[in-house]
């Protein structure tokens, strides 16, 4: 279910690192928690931000909810495709639903993550 | 938290169950948008248990109905419903309710579930000085509204020709089980459809003889997530997000049953001397021109100033547009004019529109 190669947050964010460049998007239990996506807000291109910034929203039709940057860095590309096809994420929250990349300033800082299988333990004493 | 007598009938289903109003209720069973689209083209069923019944009985029922709400009970007839609400001695809005005319001397009032205990305090105050009994029978009572184009079909199945005789505001008793429970057409989504009131013990199986008898129009259960989006569409406000005791009946938008000749009633001198002197804002609709959903308690501006509040606001799933109520001062709460939403920081455009913004086609 959850990608061995990705590292995730408390916050229910994933990263996947390719280089200096992660693809930043929301998990699978995150989506199923907010039910129906039906807007995502990103940062503009070339914005940066200190890891655990507020970095977009995504709306579910019930409520906004605040996406967190995994990582220190700067956006370098945005998923236009949520634009006019927000959906995505429900039907694909780890590959067609990413949200944004980000240049890491601070590559370290992935060390902080969790591996897929701590955040599987994580969310199962989250009460799912 | 409280448990309505279908709690482990949702569970069953898989529903997501969030509090609300103390009770745990289902929020969605299979997503929001899907069942929002099956109450406007095929059937849904509700899970409105949590709502609040009081009974009144007494020769002066009707006096007491007429002085506490503001609406025209004289024109009830039994087995006749009519929307109205509670007012304050400030014209201010206690809850919106339904008033079911049972008898000349025997009322229904269904209220919201977040006010029953606040309701029956406010009622209980004035019940000395008139003759009548204010029973709380919310505890008592289980409530489900079955609501959409195939809800008269799904009825009908399980009740017979009765249901069809039942006109847009209007009761009438159905059996079920031997036992007589109250069948309305009213509900609470802009679509035709039907509330039905009956014992706790019988909900469960009520509830699944109705959906089975909606099985042939793909009946769905729906949740409190549904209910409120196809309330905004149809911009039936929603008490304690677009009116509450700090909003008069007539800034909410309910002059409509709001029956200042009626004669006295609490409230009246208020909102009378508000009538003459004309209102300073009103609650009023708006569509998002630009990207952005409103949402409740965001600012709103026109020209870069700040001039109102968002109450209700959302994407909309059959008009597939983000729509919102707010209020505004009197001279913009008109269709046309651009007004500007603050959606965390950035302002959006949007612009005010007539309302209800979804209405259903008569047939």
């Amino acid at each position: 279910m959850y990608p061995k190669d990705y590292r995730y947050t408390e916050d229910h964010e994933w990263i996947k690192v390719e280089g200096n460049i992660g693809t930043v998007g929301i998990t699978d239990y995150a989506q199923k928690q907010l039910g129906d996506i039906v807007y995502v807000e990103l940062p503009e291109v070339d914005d940066e931000f200190e890891k655990g910034e507020e970095v977009a929203t995504v709306e579910s039709v019930k409520a906004a909810s605040p996406v967190m940057i995994p990582v220190s860095g700067k956006v370098v590309e945005i998923n236009e495709d949520l634009e006019d096809s927000p959906e995505l994420v429900n039907q694909d929250p780890h590959g067609k639903g990413w949200f944004f990349k980000v240049e890491l300033s601070d590559p370290s800082e992935l060390d902080d993550l969790m591996t897929a299988e701590q955040y599987e333990e994580y969310i199962k004493s989250e009460g799912e | 938290m409280k448990k309505t007598p279908l709690y482990e009938e949702h569970i069953k289903l898989g529903a997501k169950m969030v509090e609300f109003a103390g009770f745990s209720m289902p929020v969605q069973y299979k997503g929001v948008i899907e069942e929002h689209l099956t109450v406007r083209t095929k059937v849904g069923i509700f899970d409105v248990s949590h709502m609040g019944e009081f009974r009144l009985k007494g020769n002066q029922a009707f006096d007491f109905v007429q002085y506490l709400t503001c609406n025209d009970v004289s024109k009830l007839s039994q087995k006749q419903v009519q929307y109205s609400a509670f007012t304050t001695e400030r014209g201010t809005v206690v809850d919106d309710l339904l008033v079911y005319k049972v008898a000349d001397d025997e009322y229904l009032l269904v209220v919201n579930a977040a006010n029953i205990e606040k309701d029956f305090k406010h009622l209980e105050k004035f019940v000395d000085r008139f003759d009548v009994d204010l029973i709380n029978e919310s505890d008592i009572t289980a409530q489900m509204a079955i609501q959409g184009p195939f809800a008269e079909k799904t009825m009908e199945k399980l009740f017979g020709e009765i249901v069809k005789g039942i006109k847009f505001y209007w009761f009438d008793y159905v059996e079920y089980k031997g036992e007589k429970c109250l069948l309305s057409r009213t509900g609470y989504t802009g679509e035709d459809g039907f509330e039905i009131y009956c014992r706790p013990e019988l909900a469960s199986s009520m509830w699944n003889d109705i959906l089975d008898a909606g099985k042939e129009y793909e009946i769905e259960p729906c949740g409190l997530g549904a209910r409120d989006t196809l309330r905004l569409e149809a911009r039936m406000n929603l008490y304690g997000n677009d009116m509450d005791e700090t909003t008069t009946v007539l800034e909410a938008g309910l002059g409509w049953i709001c029956k200042l000749d009626k004669g006295d009633f609490l409230g009246r001198d208020a909102l009378l001397k508000q009538k003459e002197e004309g209102l300073k804002k009103k609650l009023y609709g708006f569509e998002m021109v630009d990207r952005g959903i409103p949402r409740h308690g965001y600012p709103v501006f026109k020209d870069g100033k700040e001039i109102g509040v968002v109450t209700s606001g959302s994407f909309a799933p059959y008009l597939k547009k983000n729509i919102g109520l707010a209020y505004l001062p009197v001279e913009l709460a008109k269709a046309g004019n651009e007004i500007e939403i603050g959606i965390r920081k950035k302002m959006a455009k949007a612009i005010t529109v007539k309302t209800p913004f979804y209405k259903r086609e008569k047939k």
